[in-house]
């Protein structure tokens, strides 16, 4: 009787306002079979936090293209953390420059996704990290 | 690694998540409700120990077409619960894909204005299945939510067409919401969602048409006139000529339509107002008792259904399905013939 879906939350934190990227991706993993929870544009770290932990979700997607990436997403790992939420995988799609990649995986950010990925990559690599239980 | 330890902290005891349902713990609330919505082994424990402790909140549906503002209307009303002191739990449906099994739940992105608010707590749900306009679950969900101690629950339908009327068997009050130019007088006389409101609503009463709208709603309502209240029969709804009313006009409950721009939050105080009204008659009238009733018969009846059919379902010999499947293609027999020979050998 047990159906166990993927959940995943799609949120756009901070001020830029372009979400196409966003609604793509959300689309997709919805055609790959996940709940997708999409919350929109000009959320804070704190807003998308709050949404992860009563969604009670497996994966967090953030959309940036700001170029505030690095203060945005260490911030929402840590939140997520902090509320218990250890082993939410958090993913980070759109621009970010090679140099802060290195430093977002340090930062807890276990996927990171640029400009021409195949929304493909995306779900197999939700599919690789989180396991489904039965 | 991740996804291991993953699996390791997901199995909190049944003792844990309804320690913290109970004492707050919003977490643990959230953990518990996934468990409830996958129908997990553990959830029937979860239930059996936070059913005692539910019954306290008042249920409250809000359902209509997609587009009509439902979610705005939500949020608002959640807001001015908020400025009345009480909490508030939301449960929003949206639809499952029939092709995927995915779902994009949307509702969220309308409630930000709820960000932040301890007294509020608001989960998102897929259909999975299920096509009255909720969830399987989503009765489940609203028990732990009312176990959780939220004074007052919403329940978001997906948007809906004329016959998902499951919400009125899940709710104390219901709220049917409606936008200017969607229909004709025709429309409003139909069967069905109409006449599961406890409350009509015309949100984005600043657009035209809204007296058009008005109208028509009114006159349904003055068709439908005398006094009625809901019994269940056969799985039915059923509006029966209320004796305790018929003599005495100040209890029957007059179905008012309301006007709302709820992005503005405009007559949303005065809505909250009347579900409050609709509440104290409820309860007044006697009818609250007779709701409830209709509610717990309801999942009662749903529960077993379910089972029957898993087990039915389960001793089906392999196969067969397929070969009467094709017989009836073929024309060799009908389905109800088939249904009847497949049953027989169990």
């Amino acid at each position: 009787m047990s159906e166990r879906k993927i959940r995943v939350l799609v949120a756009k934190p901070g001020l830029d306002g372009h979400d196409r990227g966003a609604k793509v991706v959300a689309r997709s993993l919805r055609d790959a079979g996940f709940e997708v929870i999409y919350t929109g544009i000009r959320q804070t770290p704190q807003m998308i936090a709050e949404a992860a932990l009563q969604e009670d979700v497996d994966v967090v997607g953030l959309s940036i293209l700001s170029g505030a990436h690095m203060t945005l997403c260490p911030k929402v790992v840590e939140l997520l953390r902090a509320q218990g939420q250890e082993n939410v995988v958090v993913l980070v799609g759109g621009i970010v420059p090679d140099d802060d990649i290195e430093k977002l995986r340090a930062a807890g950010i276990t996927g990171i996704f640029g400009p021409g990925t195949s929304t493909q990559e995306i779900v197999d690599f939700i599919h690789n990290q989180v396991q489904v239980a039965a | 690694m991740a996804a291991i330890t993953a699996l390791a902290q997901r199995s909190e005891t049944a003792t844990a998540l309804i320690d913290g349902v109970l004492h707050g713990n919003r977490l643990l609330l959230a953990r518990t409700i996934t468990q409830v919505e996958n129908q997990t082994a553990q959830a029937s424990d979860l239930l059996h120990a936070l059913y005692p402790h539910s019954g306290r909140a008042h249920i409250i549906g809000v359902t209509g077409a997609p587009g009509t503002g439902k979610s705005t209307l939500v949020t608002a009303l959640a807001r001015c619960y908020r400025q009345a002191g009480m909490t508030v739990g939301i449960v929003a449906i949206d639809p499952t894909s029939p092709f995927t099994g995915g779902a994009l739940l949307g509702d969220r992105v309308r409630m930000r204005a709820l960000a932040g608010d301890a007294g509020v707590f608001m989960r998102s749900m897929a259909t999975r299945g299920s096509l009255g306009g909720l969830s399987k679950t989503t009765g489940d969900v609203v028990t732990v939510l009312d176990a959780a101690g939220f004074d007052r629950i919403l329940v978001e339908t997906v948007g809906v067409g004329q016959a998902e009327v499951e919400i009125a068997s899940t709710a104390h009050t219901t709220l049917v919401v409606e936008a200017p130019g969607l229909g004709d007088e025709v429309q409003a006389i139909k069967a069905g969602i109409l006449e599961i409101a406890d409350v009509l609503v015309i949100n984005k009463a600043d657009r035209p048409g809204v007296d058009a709208t008005l109208r028509a709603l009114q006159m349904m309502l003055q068709i439908e006139g005398e006094s009625t209240r809901l019994v269940r029969h056969h799985g039915q709804l059923l509006r029966v000529e209320s004796p305790a009313a018929a003599g005495a006009e100040e209890q029957r409950w007059q179905v008012t339509v309301m006007k709302t721009v709820a992005a503005e939050s405009t007559g949303v105080e005065e809505l909250r107002a009347q579900v409050e009204r609709h509440r104290e008659w409820l309860v007044a009238s006697g009818e609250m008792a007779v709701r409830e009733q209709l509610r717990i018969a309801n999942t009662l009846e749903n529960i077993i259904r379910a089972e029957l059919n898993r087990r039915i379902l389960s001793r089906m010999p392999d196969g067969r399905m397929n070969e009467m499947v094709d017989a009836i293609r073929r024309r060799e027999t009908d389905p109800y013939r088939a249904a009847a020979d497949l049953l027989h050998l169990l």
